[in-house]
């Protein structure tokens, strides 16, 4: 890549922030150039943040509704899935999708749940509750 | 408490380990740069690991495995490491304090997700990231030089010790290192050499399909399979294979450009002219990745123009341009 032709696209996922990419200067030497972005990066970065706030925004439906805990959904808040909440809780993964139906969730120990406000750094209160305001679904 | 400041030179690099050995190593006076510490370790690579996955998308790495670079490299340049880990999180954060009242830089493998000056949409539970903390406020703030920004950083006490201690796949148990020491000069033209013949090995995988030249096939054979799948997750899976090229710090086109420059600069101190061609060899090949990636980021936006073969044909195009490259470094010879 000639450095005249690195992408400065002002990628909105990179929030102002720039990026060092290596490229080829007039003389056909390498040099370290700053970009703001690259457009094909960027919509790959966006699909995936796209997909994850879709399914966070269901589990928090669904929990409203009561259909699962809201551990569901604040674990897809925080950027975990039941693979990484395992690993960072210790717990088997079976026991995580148990705890993600209300019914067990309820009646977990104070002493399981300070595990997942621990690493999660919420409070056992948050943990507990969801976001006041009920947005409707489209 | 008063403020402790070091004194450090702060150089956005492209890689957080590659940048922050390079930012370590020069502070001791020895001027290695990102890339040539990057072709030093011989840290290009292929991976597609389809077992491993990580939400629900398998791995694609460009790289060798997090922490080959800093310890290749300063085994190479027998340059005296000095790292530790913590149970205890109080005496993990202590030591890195101890440290700095000694006026060392110290680099720490940490989370991304719980720094909290990385931008929303780049966090992610990821444990091995590097960064060098150089001083720390009164109010207790750490001041650090990560090396994938642009300018310095400060950071709360408690989001770094969060981070050093995140728990998981990777995680870094607190690992901090210093150097101690460095040897006066370094000869880096037989470590050159060396490291080349490596890498070229290494292109073209072992017996095991996910690595290397092999992984490269690998991957655009599933590809076409992906016919099969929903368009939801073909996009997810070509989206997630641009993200681990272009997103996470690779230089551009998954490190390909990094390891071209790297050549450039070979080139430059050992006067070897077949460097010269085999860098503008590895700048081709970095250009065609990057064409890889815009096609499939095509096939996602609208699917009509461009089918699933044609860009797996394109990555199947950047393995035979590797292996040209792979037979290109292993005809490299000191030049007498």
């Amino acid at each position: 890549m000639e450095q005249k032709n690195v992408p400065q696209d002002n990628s909105a996922t990179y929030q102002g922030q720039k990026k060092l990419v290596y490229a080829v200067d007039e003389t056909g030497h390498y040099t370290g150039v700053q970009s703001t972005g690259w457009e094909v990066e960027s919509f790959a970065t966006q699909m995936a943040v796209d997909d994850l706030q879709q399914q966070t925004d269901e589990a928090l439906l669904q929990a409203q509704l009561g259909e699962v805990s809201p551990l569901a959904y604040h674990m897809l808040r925080l950027r975990f899935d039941i693979v990484s909440l395992a690993q960072t809780t210790g717990f088997f993964q079976w026991q995580i999708k148990r705890h993600l139906t209300p019914k067990v969730f309820n009646k977990l120990s104070l002493k399981k749940l300070a595990v997942y406000s621990d690493v999660m750094k919420l409070t056992v209160d948050e943990l507990r509750s969801l976001p006041k305001q009920n947005t409707t679904p489209e | 408490m008063t403020d402790i400041i070091l004194d450090i030179e702060h150089q956005q690099s492209s890689h957080c380990e590659t940048g922050v050995i390079s930012t370590l190593l020069r502070s001791k006076g020895l001027n290695i740069s990102e890339p040539m510490a990057f072709g030093l370790a011989s840290a290009m690579n292929f991976v597609y690991l389809p077992i491993v996955k990580l939400g629900g998308l398998p791995l694609v790495a460009y790289r060798m495995p997090p922490k080959t670079i800093i310890k290749t490299v300063c085994k190479k340049l027998k340059v005296e490491l000095f790292s530790q880990k913590f149970s205890d999180q109080k005496k993990g954060m202590q030591a890195l304090d101890d440290e700095l009242a000694k006026g060392n830089l110290v680099g720490l493998q940490t989370s991304v997700y719980w720094l909290p000056y990385f931008p929303e949409d780049m966090r992610f539970h990821f444990n091995a990231h590097n960064l060098v903390v150089y001083g720390k406020t009164a109010q207790g703030n750490y001041l650090i030089s990560d090396p994938v920004f642009e300018h310095l950083v400060e950071c709360p006490a408690e989001d770094l010790q969060r981070a050093r201690f995140a728990k998981g796949a990777l995680a870094a148990k607190g690992l901090m290192y210093v150097i101690r020491n460095v040897p006066e000069s370094v000869d880096l033209t037989p470590h050159i050499y060396s490291a080349i013949k490596k890498t070229a090995k290494m292109m073209n995988g072992i017996f095991l399909p996910f690595f290397g030249n092999k992984g490269i096939r690998h991957l655009a054979k599933k590809i076409k399979l992906l016919k099969k799948e929903k368009p939801k997750y073909q996009k997810l899976f070509l989206g997630n294979i641009v993200r681990m090229q272009e997103e996470i710090g690779t230089g551009g086109a998954g490190f390909r450009f990094m390891f071209a420059s790297f050549l450039d600069e070979a080139a430059k101190i050992t006067g070897n002219k077949q460097l010269v061609e085999a860098a503008k060899q590895g700048t081709e090949v970095g250009d065609n990745w990057r064409e890889f990636a815009m096609d499939a980021v095509l096939f996602c936006k609208k699917r009509k123009e461009l089918t699933l073969d044609d860009v797996a044909t394109k990555l199947t195009s950047c393995a035979d341009q590797e292996q040209a490259l792979r037979e290109t470094l292993l005809t490299i010879k000191p030049a007498a």
